[in-house]
């Protein structure tokens, strides 16, 4: 939670220069793919999209765990916010790469392994958010979101294995642990890695602060019966 | 290069969509903050 205090108040400012220095390296650093040419930078803000939701539906999981395991609703609280920031990477994954895949396969979309386990991630996520959002602070149903969202996290591992291990068309940047890539290309990779996490810390920050904001709200008119 | 620009335009939007929507739920909770504010007959609060 110290993260999330820290998070809530790093300066825009922080990101939005963090974010640049990743469109530095992303347009001026990283040198011209060899068959794709310049539009493979894509892959800069559309991979570590891709990692970063991955991280946030983590945090979504292991949050709701422990509300189940009864450490608190703070938990809950983290995990909505957490699975919000998640779905918006995931969309922008999507986006990104259905736009790459035209400019390269000339198809929007294939039913690959990979794009299909990702496109079920949006989709149990969504659902996760639909869930927790009619909750209205019934027991009950906080518990059955949570128990959604543990359930869902199956899809994180496929998705892993996924990139790893099967082939598809998706281009094998990564195969196993190891990275394919370029040595500037992959620290640009990292290099926009760091700034979309920091996007999305600050983000949940700015998140979760809403959240408990509503929260004393809703209390305070109980309270005061307005 | 269009698909280029399109990728990065639709990742941009997505983003100001999003940041937008979170500002204008902290508008909203601080026009209801205020209201509770007056409604409990406590002085206005600061500008948020």
């Amino acid at each position: 939670m110290t993260l999330l205090r820290w998070s809530a108040r790093l300066p825009g400012a922080v990101v939005y220069g963090a974010l640049l220095v990743g469109l530095f390296f992303a347009f001026i650093y990283a040198p011209p793919e060899a068959y794709m040419g310049q539009v493979y930078r894509i892959m800069y803000f559309h991979i570590s999209s891709a990692w970063t939701c991955l991280v946030a539906f983590t945090v979504v999981f292991v949050s709701s765990l422990l509300y189940l395991l009864g450490k608190g609703d703070h938990w809950d609280l983290l995990a909505h916010c957490a699975g919000e920031v998640g779905l918006l990477f995931t969309t922008i994954t999507l986006l990104s790469g259905s736009i790459w895949g035209r400019a390269v396969w000339l198809v929007w979309w294939t039913w690959e392994p990979l794009l299909t386990a990702t496109l079920i991630l949006w989709f149990l996520y969504a659902g996760y958010l639909l869930i927790r959002s009619a909750a209205q602070g019934d027991p009950a149903r906080m518990r059955l979101s949570a128990v959604w969202a543990v359930l869902s996290y199956v899809d994180v591992p496929i998705i892993v294995l996924a990139v790893a291990m099967m082939r598809g068309l998706h281009p094998q940047t990564i195969e196993g642990f190891n990275i394919n890539l370029d040595p500037r290309m992959t620290l640009s990779l990292f290099i926009n890695y760091a700034a979309v996490m920091l996007l999305a810390l600050y983000l949940l920050g700015r998140r979760v602060q809403l959240a408990k904001t509503a929260e004393t709200v809703a209390a305070l008119k109980e309270r005061f019966r307005f | 290069m269009a698909y280029l620009f399109a990728a990065y335009a639709v990742i941009w939007t997505a983003l100001f969509l999003y940041i937008t929507g979170l500002r204008g739920r902290q508008e909203r909770l601080a026009r209801e903050v205020e209201r509770l504010r007056e409604a409990m007959g406590q002085e206005p609060g600061p500008e948020s």
